[in-house]
């Protein structure tokens, strides 16, 4: 193990983390304010992804796909706000997680029926198709440095538009106690569909800016909304600074657990005893972590307020 | 009244003279697809009383069914597969497992709590999976079910449906007792009133990792018989998926009634059967239904039915 | 009153007997594999050969009035043995064919064959069922694993590669592919990294690679994680360092993904869309022309199991009654492969030819592994020796 590899895998686990981020801010804000568990979310990712590419082939040029697939999901939101999911948010928790499974299941089986079962691609964009040498022989594709910078830009943003303005008050105040919200005569309804569209919105950018690293399958959301919960309940439900850190801490556990777990086994027990149990443990390593997090700390590392 | 003496008595009556009024072919699969209902129902029941009864809700539940079917998985494996040795084992450890997760677990509350949950089951999994000696991944294959104290009385399908349907009706019996009782009573009002339930001099925590524990056990004892029934254990029985069909047959049949995860279990495991039959994309209808029902069966199928609301 | 005890007597009969005679049975047999699980193109691509094979018999094994049951185990183990039991108990069928995933044919192994039905797998190869747990009522029609990696395995120490790294999921399969790889493998094992099953970005596998600077690289990784992989190897600009050897991970299932990052890229193979023998040929312009895409070995495997069961029907003259006489029908294999030379060893595993291919772009714009090598021809399994089958 070497230094250079070591900052590498340092950089290899910030990025997870930034994508981890990108993938659970609309999900944090969806819980936060409205109290709704939304399981869908890593199926808004799909779509997001599977939109892209349809999109990309269409138009040609990745930037035009992305810019398309805002409206596009934030409209897909507010459908399914308005159709299906203003039902629930008064409901059981429980009830939440039965509508939005079943969502989930028609989903991964709709985009099985249109795009198909088999693994699909999209091509990095031309312009972001340089690499940077990081070590001997290892490029780093400048993409991923875009997905860097989105990520920063999106928590950055939130952030402002959280603390900063009214609208990010209003969701402040509704994620404390809507009723009271609502007493004051804000149109709490309207507060609501914004949220959920917004939190749409983001899941299908997550999908977007990870479809030319990642390949499309369908289902491929259902590993990501694991994750995705994982870090909102470690960073704490409705927090957009607890999403970040968690998620980078989670992409840094996840990355250097898998890299050198079984190098570090092997210091103290037989190769083959660490070849079996490091990847078992690399896998375990971001649910260790959470448990740790949460025997701790109960609500998560930053609680929104309100809520610890 | 009737509802309480006579609805179980004729269901198990249902039950148990299926395979003997139906011809043999027919009776063969509702023997095999029975079992699987029954077991599942067990699972489902056990769940019920945490997550309904005591609003705690685990995405994890499926480690247990895994330690069970591993229990027996393993016994047989080293040719020691008797009931004897097998259901203690597979209750013992599947409780010590409850306790000490419990433990950590009952510290935290709503979402925290359903994700410390999925994070213990995730554990178990990958631990499973990383048991090459017992076929990691690929699972291990029984070589025939546990003898009943050196007695082969269990390879007969029809025999075994019949323990099954037995040890279905002990459990829910058992529980149906046990949540009545003051246990019981304690036990719900943690749900809504966990202060008032401290002010009365009860200590909630307890109460809830004894509910726990009983759980845990009662899904190893799920998971001891469907390792049996299938012959068959491996890593697949406890997915994150799998715990989560746990709770949407709770959900679905209908929290906190006893008869909803008994319905819930027989609804789900029946239509994944039977839909996949007819067609390739089938699960689109799955999703429909729970989509329909969390519409419009407030409380799952059983309140619908009773016509409670929520 | 005697009518009425004679239509109770009848009715009575009817509830409680079985349904038709043996004597004008069809040919039963049950396709089965995993269609709704993650990770089902292998699946889709596995139905649409047998389909295709069937459609090409005018729907008839043997000639003979055929019924075929299409079921679906959702790549969960407990379900298929629910429905192996079905098709066995209530359906009475002669064979079940298909699988994608080895743990699931694993667990309705027992079922199947303890009732002394006829199970075909179309491509799960596990060693165990080579070897001691063999079965006069299975057969593999696809390969036996340690083979079709250990191909990889034997080209590496033909062409000196003397470092390799090896890389797989976490899960059996994985292990099983890099033993195979290592068995035939003689130079030095740089590293050997599994997998979580979770992972999607290789970024720090890559890294790794980059490291230890091999000669050689071996992959096993079917599916989308295998897209991941080759996508994020290429991107970091080390495709070319390598020499990439595969199975499972460049094949057609994931070529349309890959398209153009994959060209150049080595795998090993029982089967390639262009070997050259006339069943081939027909097989992949019927194929094409049917679904509009290239075939993968998944199709190749089911389609050749179909033919193969429609010779061995033909054989016994639809009689599918005496076991025996179909088992030995089946041994024969007598009908055409679209591998070319195909014939089954003692332990009912293919003894077959294993290819070095190579990833391709077709002059129509379509991708495909083409066969470079013949690197072991018409090798038999290890296992065979441990199998009591002589």
């Amino acid at each position: 193990m070497s230094i250079p590899l070591f900052l590498v895998q340092l950089l290899n686990g910030l990025q997870l983390g930034v994508l981890l981020f990108l993938v659970s801010a609309g999900l944090t804000l969806i819980f936060g304010v409205m109290g709704f568990i939304n399981l869908a979310h890593g199926a808004l990712y799909m779509v997001g992804a599977y939109l892209a590419f349809t999109l990309t082939g269409v138009t040609g040029s990745f930037l035009l796909s992305l810019l398309l697939v805002f409206p596009a999901m934030f409209l897909l939101g507010l459908g399914l706000d308005t159709l299906v999911f203003r039902h629930f948010y008064d409901r059981d928790h429980l009830d939440q997680v039965l509508v939005t499974f079943g969502l989930i299941v028609i989903l991964d089986e709709a985009v099985k029926m249109i795009w198909g079962r088999a693994p699909l691609s999209v091509p990095i964009p031309a312009a972001l198709s340089g690499s940077i040498t990081l070590m001997d022989g290892l490029l780093y594709p400048a993409y991923r440095l875009a997905i860097i910078g989105a990520g920063l830009a999106v928590a950055v943003l939130l952030s402002i538009l959280v603390t900063r303005t009214r609208a990010g008050m209003l969701v402040r105040a509704g994620a404390t106690n809507a009723r009271i919200v609502a007493a004051l005569g804000v149109n709490i309804r309207g507060l609501f569909m914004l949220v959920f569209g917004v939190g749409a919105m983001l899941a299908g950018f997550s999908g977007v800016m990870a479809a030319p690293i990642f390949a499309l399958e369908p289902g491929m959301g259902d590993a990501f909304l694991i994750l995705a919960f994982v870090v909102i309940v470690t960073g704490g439900i409705g927090s957009i600074r607890g999403a970040f850190i968690a998620s980078l801490l989670v992409g840094l556990v996840d990355t250097l657990g898998r890299s050198f777990a079984t190098d570090l086994l092997k210091l103290t027990m037989s190769s083959s005893a660490a070849g079996r149990i490091g990847p078992a443990l690399a896998s375990m390593s971001i649910y260790i972590l959470m448990a740790a997090v949460l025997f701790f700390r109960p609500a998560g590392l930053f609680p929104a307020a309100g809520r610890a | 009244m009737w509802t309480r003496r006579l609805l179980p008595a004729l269901l198990v009556a249902v039950v148990a003279a299926l395979p003997l009024v139906t011809s043999a072919d027919t009776s063969a699969f509702a023997v095999t697809l029975g079992s699987r209902m029954m077991l599942f129902a067990i699972a489902a029941l056990s769940l019920d009383l945490i997550l309904g009864y005591a609003g705690m809700v685990s995405f994890g539940h499926a480690a247990f069914i895994g330690i069970g079917a591993y229990a027996a998985g393993i016994l047989d494996a080293e040719n020691v597969g008797d009931v004897m040795i097998g259901l203690p084992l597979a209750l013992v450890v599947s409780a010590l497992f409850a306790g000490a997760t419990g433990y950590i677990a009952i510290r935290t509350k709503g979402a925290a709590f359903l994700m410390i949950t999925l994070a213990f089951g995730q554990m178990a999994f990958y631990l499973a999976n990383s048991l090459d000696e017992f076929g990691g991944s690929d699972g291990l294959t029984l070589n025939n079910r546990a003898t009943v104290a050196g007695a082969d009385l269990l390879s007969s399908d029809l025999t075994f449906y019949y323990v099954i349907l037995a040890c279905l009706v002990l459990v829910f019996i058992f529980l149906r007792a046990l949540v009545a009782s003051r246990f019981g009573r304690v036990l719900r009002s943690t749900k809504e009133h966990p202060l008032r339930v401290a002010a009365l001099g009860y200590n909630v925590d307890h109460v809830r990792l004894t509910a726990y524990v009983i759980a845990g056990a009662i899904c190893g004892l799920a998971g001891y018989l469907m390792a049996n029934q299938t012959e068959f254990v491996s890593p697949a029985s406890m997915t994150w998926q799998t715990s989560g069909e746990l709770m949407f047959m709770v959900i679905l049949g209908g929290m906190s009634t006893l008869y909803g995860p008994l319905l819930g279990a027989a609804v789900i495991v029946g239509l994944e059967n039977f839909l996949s039959g007819y067609w390739e994309h089938w699960p689109i209808l799955l999703g429909a239904v729970y989509l329909v029902a969390a519409l419009f069966a407030r409380g799952g199928i059983v309140n619908l039915i009773r016509g409670a609301k929520p | 009153m005697k009518v009425l005890s004679t239509l109770l007597g009848c009715a009575a009969a009817a509830i409680l007997t079985t349904s038709a005679s043996a004597a004008a049975e069809p040919v039963k047999v049950a396709f089965m594999n995993s269609l709704s699980s993650t990770s089902s193109v292998g699946a889709k691509q596995g139905r649409d050969g047998f389909a295709l094979a069937l459609k090409e018999l005018g729907g008839k094994f043997g000639g003979v009035d055929t019924q075929v049951i299409w079921e679906d185990d959702e790549g969960k183990p407990d379900v298929a043995v629910t429905k192996a039991k079905t098709l066995v108990e209530r359906d009475h069928v002669d064979a079940i064919v298909g699988f994608t995933f080895t743990n699931v044919a694993m667990a309705a192994l027992k079922p199947i064959v303890d009732s002394k039905t006829f199970f075909l797998s179309t491509n799960p190869g596990p060693s165990p069922v080579a070897g001691k747990r063999c079965s006069p009522y299975f057969f593999s029609v696809s390969y036996q694993m340690d083979l079709e990696s250990g191909a990889s395995g034997k080209y590496a120490n033909d062409a000196k590669l003397d470092t390799a790294f090896l890389i797989a999921p976490n899960y059996q399969a994985g292990k099983d592919s890099l033993g195979g790889f290592k068995r035939l493998y003689k130079g030095k094992i740089v590293e050997e990294d599994y997998t979580p099953l979770h992972q999607i970005d290789y970024s720090s596998d890559v890294a790794r690679i980059a490291a230890a600077k091999p000669s050689a690289l071996y992959v096993f990784m079917p599916g989308a994680p295998g897209v991941n992989f080759v996508k994020q190897l290429r991107q970091a600009g080390l495709a070319d360092k390598v020499t990439f050897l595969s199975a499972f991970t460049i094949d057609e299932s994931a070529l349309p993904a890959l398209q153009d990052s994959a060209i150049g890229l080595y795998g090993s193979a029982d089967w390639a869309p262009n070997l050259d023998n006339p069943a081939n040929k027909k097989f992949v312009a019927d194929f094409e022309k049917e679904y509009g895409y290239v075939p993968s070995n998944f199709s190749a495997h089911a389609y050749d199991a179909a033919m193969l069961i429609d010779s061995a029907v033909r054989a016994v003259h639809g009689d599918m009654s005496n076991k025996d006489a179909f088992r030995a029908a089946l041994k024969k294999a007598d009908f055409k492969s679209v591998r070319g030379e195909f014939k089954f060893n003692t332990n009912q595993f293919p003894i077959q030819n294993y290819y070095l291919v190579k990833a391709a772009k077709r002059p129509d714009g379509k991708y495909e592994t083409e066969a470079v090598k013949n690197v072991m021809p018409m090798q038999g399994d290890e296992y065979a020796k441990d199998c009591s089958m002589k």
